[in-house]
């Protein structure tokens, strides 16, 4: 046994296999206790499975689970203390909305008395502010009701640690704003952790204490969000968090980087590269100057493109020599607030220091 | 919208409604009119109707109540046993199976329709007869057993012939289901056991409950499975109405035993499908 643990969640050297194919490997994962933790994704990299392994409801092939220091291998899903908010919610269409949030209730031994199952029942209600809506049967719910009847359904056990599989994934766009400070919210109130399945950055980004980015069944990165933003630990991160240009490019000795049409950098977080590497900008790193002509620091392009945002501007140049590149500017930036029209010549200034050098 | 569409939109319906609706005329609500009447008739003095207005038949009833007592009892019983046998197989064919041979077991179930039921129940006259089981428990000193034309051979037929008509709605409801339910319930703490009585059987109580009413419903109606492995013994109102129709020739008074027959069946229909629609919560039933 491993002593009283800081870690609400720890995986160590998990994989699991079906039969040939591996789902995730070399897994290796602390969430701390009260934090908020993403598992960050594409589609098929293994965040759902390392959910699912947590939850009860897949068992490692190799490596243990840990929940709160126990190891959980063989631990049914039953007698685990977590609770899971489901993809689709998966609440039950036979019971009505106070039904629904008593079940875990109802499975506590020793049994809880029926008058306090409604109480607590009701107060989870009211906390996802759904007070009032006991006696709706499921289908008379909306799907942000039927989200959050979920969400009090899974907390109402309190839980050590409450499991989120893309739970705004079937929101529009506004409600799933709103539940995600509703979310961040609530788990500030109930001071336990959250692990979030997500395939959606801002999502990843906006709500979470650390994020776990996992691609192809390996964690790549795990950091606190700023981290993973400014810090991205491979091309993968800096694609998949954000957007970013990508620039073929040479490293030499002196870590001064050198483009694929000529321009020289003198780039100082080069990370021991030599040689061909990928260099990741963000768009937003990029500053438009009219009439920029190439010099020492800046590229010169032609604006092919303009997407008009509303707070911002996002123009597409054409750097001589290196392609595309999306650049992020502030309305202001040019100083006089007109934007620049497509066609106009541009320089692209940015600071070396904004450059994500990566080998290849 | 005109009313030129509405009109047209009508005639659509009406065409497609029109032979279904035709049919149930002629073969259903006429030949039940004519029942109703004969009911109330006479049995003409050569056999046959003879026009009267007479509650006679009705106030006869008890003399046929073996046959109601017998079918009353033992298709509910013959259902309920079916259910009991049919519901363990579905579970394992729509949760536990493996869902490459799933559609072969599936089938299987299935296979004993492409034989005659009367084939399949003459089967068991013999295995069940003088010449089949009880002459093999008397060679090993067991005497005198008598299974063929007891209660106990008509439930058996019953349970073998309609088997199949169970395990498919249950199956079905089953089938359906969603396997995240069951996932969450486990989820919230739930022992595999209480997860089938809190989530799986009530998810699959419509089916359950389209299974029994259908074989509930021929039951009631039986009359082959009586006829050859209950003897003159054990008889069905369905062999009392053929002695009636085609024997005594006593029209009037089957009608009326057919009549409270149907009375009885679109009873046991309600009552079922009020239950289901109850627990299930929902305003649809799955007739499969």
């Amino acid at each position: 046994m491993t002593s009283a643990s800081t870690n609400d969640i720890e995986f160590r050297s998990v994989a699991k296999r079906y039969g040939a194919v591996t789902a995730v490997s070399d897994i290796n994962l602390e969430v701390p206790r009260g934090a908020f933790m993403a598992l960050l994704g594409p589609s098929g990299c293994g965040k759902t499975t390392c959910l699912r392994m947590i939850g009860g409801f897949e068992q490692p092939s190799e490596g243990t689970v840990f929940i709160s220091g126990e190891p959980m291998n063989g631990v049914a899903a039953y007698r685990r203390p977590v609770n899971m908010v489901f993809q689709h919610y998966a609440l039950f269409p036979h019971l009505d909305v106070e039904q629904n949030v008593a079940y875990g209730l109802r499975q506590m031994r020793p049994r809880i008395a029926a008058g306090e199952i409604t109480r607590r029942a009701q107060e989870a209600l009211e906390m996802v502010r759904l007070g009032g809506f006991g006696k709706r049967r499921i289908h008379e719910m909306s799907g942000g009701q039927q989200q959050r009847v979920a969400l009090a359904r899974a907390i109402v056990n309190k839980p050590k640690v409450l499991l989120l599989d893309e739970p705004l994934a079937a929101l529009d766009k506004k409600l799933r704003t709103a539940m995600q400070i509703e979310l961040q919210t609530l788990q500030r109130d109930l001071g336990i952790t959250f692990v979030l399945v997500t395939h959606d950055q801002e999502e990843a980004l906006s709500m979470s204490d650390f994020v776990c980015v996992m691609n192809a069944g390996r964690i790549v990165q795990v950091g606190p969000p700023q981290e993973i933003y400014d810090r991205p630990a491979s091309l993968f991160v800096a694609d998949f968090v954000g957007k970013s240009n990508r620039i073929s490019a040479t490293v030499d000795g002196n870590a001064s980087v050198r483009f694929a049409n000529g321009a020289r950098f003198s780039a100082p977080a080069v990370n021991g590269t030599r040689g061909a590497a990928m260099v990741a900008l963000r768009p937003e790193a990029i500053h438009l100057t009219r009439n920029g002509a190439a010099s020492a620091d800046t590229l010169a392009g032609t604006v092919t493109h303009r997407i008009f945002l509303g707070s911002a501007v996002e123009y597409s140049v054409a750097v001589d020599g290196l392609g595309d590149f999306l650049v992020t500017a502030d309305r202001r930036t040019l100083g006089d607030g007109e934007l620049v029209e497509p066609g106009e010549k541009v320089g692209l200034a940015f600071d070396p220091n904004a450059l994500h050098v990566f080998p290849v | 919208m005109t009313a030129a569409t509405n009109t047209k939109r009508n005639l659509v319906t009406a065409a497609l409604v029109a032979p279904a609706a035709a049919w149930l005329m002629i073969f259903l609500v006429l030949p039940f009119i004519a029942m109703l009447v004969f009911a109330f008739g006479e049995r003409a003095p050569e056999g046959g109707y003879q026009a009267a207005f007479t509650f006679a038949q009705f106030a006869n009833l008890p003399t046929r109540a073996a046959a109601f007592w017998n079918t009353l009892i033992l298709a509910p019983i013959g259902a309920l046993a079916c259910l009991l046998i049919a519901y363990p197989v579905a579970y394992y064919l729509a949760v536990k199976a493996n869902p490459r041979y799933r559609l072969i077991l599936v089938s299987l179930v299935v296979v004993p329709f492409w034989t005659s039921l009367l084939v399949r129940t003459y089967a068991w006259m013999y295995i069940l007869g003088s010449r089949g089981i009880p002459n093999l428990l008397s060679m090993i000193g067991i005497e005198d057993v008598r299974m063929l034309n007891t209660p106990g051979a008509v439930l058996l037929g019953i349970v073998y012939g309609y088997l199949p008509l169970m395990i498919m709605p249950v199956y079905v409801s089953l089938e359906k289901l969603d396997r995240r339910l069951l996932e969450a319930s486990a989820d919230l703490g739930a022992k595999p056991v209480s997860t089938f009585f809190g989530v799986t059987l009530p998810l699959s109580l419509p089916g359950v409950m389209t299974g029994v009413a259908l074989v509930t419903i021929l039951l009631l109606g039986e009359y082959l499975i009586p006829q050859l492995l209950g003897g003159g013994k054990v008889f069905f109102i369905g062999n009392a109405l053929v002695d009636l129709f085609l024997q005594s020739r006593n029209w009037p008074f089957g009608s009326a035993i057919a009549v409270t027959l149907v009375a009885v069946v679109v009873v046991v229909l309600m009552v079922a499908m009020r239950i289901a629609f109850r627990v299930a919560g929902t305003r649809q039933v799955d007739l499969v």
